[in-house]
């Protein structure tokens, strides 16, 4: 009879809640379930980014001629140096949550305290950048023409360089005004007003000979197809229809409007998870603070707020690299 | 959990710290390297990783499955692929060691690693060959589908 006695006791019961098959408590069991369904989030995203980019490998904008923008420094063309910037910034702060977890470990409270600010001081300068980078986006810097068919036309001089719609749109006398929901019949607004319209920027090019188009058309060495003055004229005078300036849900004065799409979502998903990091950083830094880990014995819950942000700059690695670098 | 003992080594056992703080900051050192390498690159984009290294190979059977297995090498520009397996080191070392996975038990970290890993490859493959075919066909003008 013996030999076929069943053990009731805790060693027993695996799967009964007893123990911890995993060696991780529910709480941190629970937060990789989340970060591993995040993950297929962020990844359904940015393979969704792919799939567009592959869709239109040939017309695609180049983001070293996009996001070429540092604070303080106007008309400097600087590539990539902000948004490495940035990068620097989120992996500081992972650093120093991950202090964090290790100062908790050694119940040594006020160095948890420190290294929390300290991150939440990262996270902060990390979304006040972002906000900066958007709105530098979305304001745009040279300005360009839209085809009928939507495609994005720039201009240059005879050098090479871009030309921005301010420097040659001439002033043709106009009464147009921006339709707004207030003026309307029914709750519906036109577009925004651009500075110039359509034919003021048209006359402007036609007037100036030295002024080239560049389609949004790779070429072979990846590089916009700039056409010849013939070909610049007869395009704009046949396909042009609006002025774009700077970007937004559907026009994209930088090229395809799904770039701008795919930037404002992706980033901004990514930028509302640093925003809730940080607030959930704010809510631990002051329950360190007021001793409440101390009571429990246990910072384990700065561990598992570490593991989101943590996880926040993991998604930022791969942003950065599919949106900024390849 | 206090009692949870640190495995202080990284580089496969290559490098070994003294204590957890400093295996921190090690790999803080080893991610920044990482990250102004990929930066460096991205700015002067050198012109030698800007086609690939292999052409397709031409012909049959064996032709059509070397272009599969070297696919990275033949279809990618080095540069990407440079910045790709980068960006996977990066990732390796933030979930190892920042979220600690290298402490986890077997169990939890492959059941994290290899679900998010075959799911994320899956989807991937399928959508960027999509998107390919659908680029081949605005090029091509139309493919007939009545044959």
């Amino acid at each position: 009879m013996e030999a076929t006695v069943v053990q009731t006791d805790d060693k027993g019961a695996v799967w009964g809640g007893g123990n911890q098959p995993l060696r991780a408590s529910y709480g941190k069991m629970m937060m990789w379930f989340f970060i591993v369904s995040d993950a297929l989030t962020f990844s359904g995203f940015l393979a969704a980014y792919g799939f567009s980019r592959f869709k239109f490998v040939d017309a695609w904008p180049i983001a070293d001629e996009v996001f070429t923008h540092v604070p303080f420094l106007h008309g400097v063309p600087a590539p990539m140096i902000y948004v490495a910037f940035m990068t620097f910034v989120l992996i500081f702060s992972s650093v120093t949550m991950v202090l964090a977890v290790d100062a908790g470990h050694k119940m040594k409270q006020s160095k948890v305290a420190m290294y929390m600010f300290l991150t939440i001081i990262g996270g902060l300068i990390f979304v006040g950048s972002q906000a900066w980078e958007w709105a530098t986006f979305i304001k745009g810097d040279y300005g360009a023409v839209e085809t009928k068919g939507g495609k994005i036309l720039q201009f240059l001089d005879n050098e090479g360089n871009r030309v921005a719609l301010s420097s040659f749109a001439k002033d043709l006398p106009s009464t147009a005004t921006a339709h707004e929901a207030s003026k309307g019949v029914w709750f519906m607004g036109g577009e925004t007003e651009t500075t110039y319209n359509f034919e003021e920027v048209k006359a402007g090019f036609l007037a100036n000979d030295n002024l080239l188009i560049r389609t949004q058309y790779l070429d072979d060495n990846g590089h916009p197809t700039v056409l010849s003055r013939a070909e610049s004229i007869a395009k704009i005078e046949k396909d042009g229809k609006l002025v774009v300036e700077g970007a937004n849900l559907r026009h994209n004065e930088y090229g395809h409007p799904l770039f701008a799409d795919f930037f404002f979502f992706i980033t901004g998903f990514h930028g509302f998870h640093v925003f809730s990091g940080v607030m959930i950083n704010i809510i631990i830094f002051f329950n360190v603070v007021i001793g409440t880990y101390e009571r429990r014995k246990s910072y384990e819950m700065v561990e598992k707020v570490g593991l989101y942000w943590h996880f926040v700059d993991l998604v930022w690695v791969f942003v950065f690299t599919f949106f900024y670098l390849v | 959990m206090a009692h949870h003992e640190h495995n202080l080594a990284i580089f496969r056992g290559k490098l070994k710290f003294k204590n957890n703080e400093q295996k921190i900051w090690g790999v803080f050192v080893f991610l920044s390297i990482v990250t102004i390498i990929e930066v460096v690159l991205g700015i002067y984009k050198p012109e030698i990783l800007m086609t690939p290294f292999m052409s397709p190979f031409e012909g049959g059977f064996f032709a059509t499955l070397a272009n599969i297995f070297l696919s990275p090498f033949i279809y990618m520009k080095p540069l990407n692929l440079i910045f790709i397996v980068l960006t996977l080191v990066k990732a390796y070392y933030i979930t190892w060691d920042f979220m600690h996975m290298r402490d986890e038990t077997k169990g939890l970290r492959r059941s994290v690693v290899w679900t998010a890993i075959f799911l994320i490859c899956y989807l991937v493959l399928i959508l960027l060959i999509e998107g390919d075919y659908i680029f081949e066909i605005y090029k091509d003008n139309f493919i007939k589908f009545d044959f």
